[in-house]
């Protein structure tokens, strides 16, 4: 059962230098139980993807296209209508926690609003429950943390009070944008466990975003590989793992530290003037002729592999 | 925190130190000036007349004039840091009590000019933050501009001619009845009003575009929620120090409003005294606005942890 799936989503700022087109004509489904790993080099559009969504960029954004939840358009739907599926039927755990959580308010207090606004809990009730899910992403003497304010967390522990902000109404869906980054390797080990037990229990589906295809491996389900704005391959885990499809998805797995960390030559390209044909075409190895003209479709490699490259088309 | 109050008392007596001798020094640079003033009081009993080579010599003999500015400078210092800020030399009452009689005239002022600039300010800035861009906001900063433009004493000038001369609603100067605060308070508080506001309006934008705005958004917080808990608190804190500042030099004395309107304050014994050259009550005021503006500082910086947990604290 699929329960998201987005279609030809658009995401653009209006800026003085042009038109960014950060996100451009993306679709992708996660099915219920799924966990779908959204990676890619920085600035290539996945944390504007994940925030479309909700619907939570700045006005200067045009997002069109369609997110269908459980049968309703998120992009339609009434700011009202969808500030009841924030937090309460999909949670957003943001990158960045330091920057994402309000420094003049107690930790406990930012985990408890969840439950004030969707359950309508007493404050002090919320606030025990606040406590409970601190308890439950591990945090050690809960009710005491509860009480301080994120800047006297660690990095991790800021991770974490994320995360349990994130659960605090046991979402259907939640995405996850870059939990383990910034964090050291055991933390990093910690919250990937974490996370796992967490999903097992919960049985969310996810959107996890990551730079950290080893975090991909280990969490997701299905994985997309973004490139300048667009999906460049769309896969089964073990089928990616196998052997990436796409130029750059292979280019991307050589690159981590565990298989031979090979810089991708050359640099990302411009989201206001991408190269013409295939974005990918002044970087690959592989280039044709024809990848300076034409852009090419995403299509199927083989079951459950789909790539965007002439290779294959 | 200990070593944090320690550096301040440092800084805070340094200060002082530093303040209080410059204005003596300059006061008594003049030589023999000090003596002639004194002279001028004991023997005639006026500033405007001459007294005699005689008297003068009379007097530096009699107050031992002739020391070191170092030494008196220090005596005077010692004296006050007891409490005594010597007479008047021209009313012949301890400074101090010129002072404190002031005192509550200049407080009721700057106190309810702070209190209308933030009554008004604030909800104006968060107003036109909100709608930012809007006719509304335009129009707020526009009125802001004016405010702020508007030199003090223009304005006081133009409300007591429009107000208590024209139509003839309000007293034109004095002290008195609450009627009488109406034209200094707004004349004082008009600009103060329209830095609060706009203040408010760009530190409330700058705490919008903040990544936690969009967690309380993403948790499915409404617009007022987020500006009530998330928005207000972040925004307050440089509005706290701005005002802080702001209240410190109204107490310091509105010098020049409160000669317009006669009112009784510490602006107005300030102006006095220089212009009856009364040495010990400059020399007093200076170091009280001085002490006023550092307390209130001090005051602020106590108060800050408990709008942001960042600063002070573990
Ligand atoms: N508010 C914005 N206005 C203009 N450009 C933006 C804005 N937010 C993000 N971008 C641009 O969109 C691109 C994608 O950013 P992002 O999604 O954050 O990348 P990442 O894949 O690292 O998460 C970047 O080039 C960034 O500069
Ligand atoms: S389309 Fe051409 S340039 Fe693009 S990835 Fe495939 S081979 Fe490389
Ligand atoms: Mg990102």
């Amino acid at each position: 059962m699929t329960l998201l799936s987005i279609e030809h989503l658009n995401s653009h700022f209006m800026t003085v230098d042009g038109i960014v087109r950060a996100v451009d004509d993306v679709s992708l489904e996660i099915g219920e139980n799924e966990t779908l790993g959204l990676v890619g080099e920085s600035g290539c559009g996945k944390t504007v993807l994940a925030l479309s969504l909700l619907r939570l960029l700045s006005e200067n954004t045009k997002t069109d296209g369609r997110v269908i939840y459980k049968g309703r358009d998120l992009l339609k739907l009434k700011e009202k209508e969808l500030r009841g599926v924030r937090g309460k039927e999909i949670a957003h755990i943001f990158q960045n926690p330091l920057s994402s959580l309000n420094p003049v308010l107690t930790v406990g207090f930012q985990i408890s609003e969840p439950f004030l606004r969707h359950q309508g809990l007493k404050k002090s009730i919320a606030n025990s429950r606040a406590v409970q899910m601190l308890g439950l992403v591990r945090i050690p003497s809960a009710p005491d943390r509860a009480k301080e304010y994120p800047h006297e967390f660690s990095g991790g522990m800021r991770q974490r009070a994320m995360i349990a902000m994130g659960l605090a109404c046991s979402p259907s869906l939640i995405i996850a944008d870059e939990p383990t980054r910034g964090l050291d390797v055991t933390i990093q080990a910690q919250i990937v466990e974490l996370m796992k037990d967490l999903i097992k229990n919960s049985g969310a589906s996810m959107l996890l975003i990551t730079h950290d295809l080893s975090l991909a491996a280990q969490l997701c389900d299905k994985v997309a590989v973004m490139y300048s704005g667009e999906i460049v391959e769309y896969a089964d885990i073990k089928e990616f793992f196998k052997g990436p499809a796409h130029p750059y998805a292979r280019n991307f797995l050589e690159s981590v530290p565990s298989r031979g960390m090979k810089p991708i030559r050359g640099i990302s390209p411009s989201l206001i003037n991408p190269p013409p044909g295939c974005r990918f075409h002044p970087r690959c190895d592989c280039s044709m002729d024809m990848c300076k003209s034409v852009h090419p479709p995403l299509t199927e490699v083989k079951d459950g592999q789909h790539a965007r490259c002439l290779l294959y088309a | 925190m200990l070593n944090n109050i320690l550096k301040r008392s440092g800084i805070f007596c340094m200060v002082l130190t530093v303040s209080t001798s410059l204005v003596f020094f300059m006061l008594h640079s003049l030589p023999g000036e000090n003596a002639e003033v004194m002279a001028k009081y004991i023997f005639l009993g006026n500033v405007e007349l001459n007294p005699s080579n005689e008297e003068v010599q009379l007097v530096k003999e009699k107050f031992d004039l002739d020391r070191s500015l170092l030494s008196q400078y220090y005596s005077w210092a010692t004296n006050a840091f007891h409490g005594d800020l010597g007479r008047s030399y021209k009313t012949n009452a301890p400074v101090r009590e010129e002072i404190l009689i002031r005192l509550p005239a200049t407080i009721t002022l700057a106190l309810i000019a702070v209190l209308m600039s933030l009554l008004i300010g604030m909800p104006l800035g968060i107003l036109a933050a909100v709608k930012q861009n809007s006719t509304t906001d335009y129009l707020c900063s526009a009125t802001a501009v004016l405010g702020i433009s508007m030199p003090n004493f223009w304005l006081a000038l133009l409300l007591i001619m429009v107000f208590s001369l024209a139509l003839k609603l309000t007293p034109t100067i004095g002290y008195g009845g609450p009627s009488h605060l109406i034209l200094p308070v707004v004349t004082l508080g008009t600009a103060t009003t329209a830095v609060v506001m706009r203040l408010t309006r760009s530190s409330t934008l700058e705490v919008m575009r903040q990544d936690y705005i969009r967690t309380a958004r993403g948790k499915g917080l409404d617009h007022r929620d987020i500006m009530i808990t998330h928005s207000l608190k972040n925004a307050l804190i440089p509005i706290i120090t701005m005002v802080g500042l702001e209240f410190g030099h109204l107490l310091g004395g509105a010098v020049i409003i409160e000669t317009i309107f006669a009112w009784p304050g510490i602006g107005r014994l300030l102006i006095d005294s220089i212009s009856a050259r009364d040495i010990p009550v400059i020399q007093g005021t200076v170091l009280f606005i001085t002490l006023m503006y550092m307390l209130l500082n001090f005051t602020i910086d106590i108060l800050y942890p408990i709008f942001d947990p960042r600063i002070g604290g573990s």
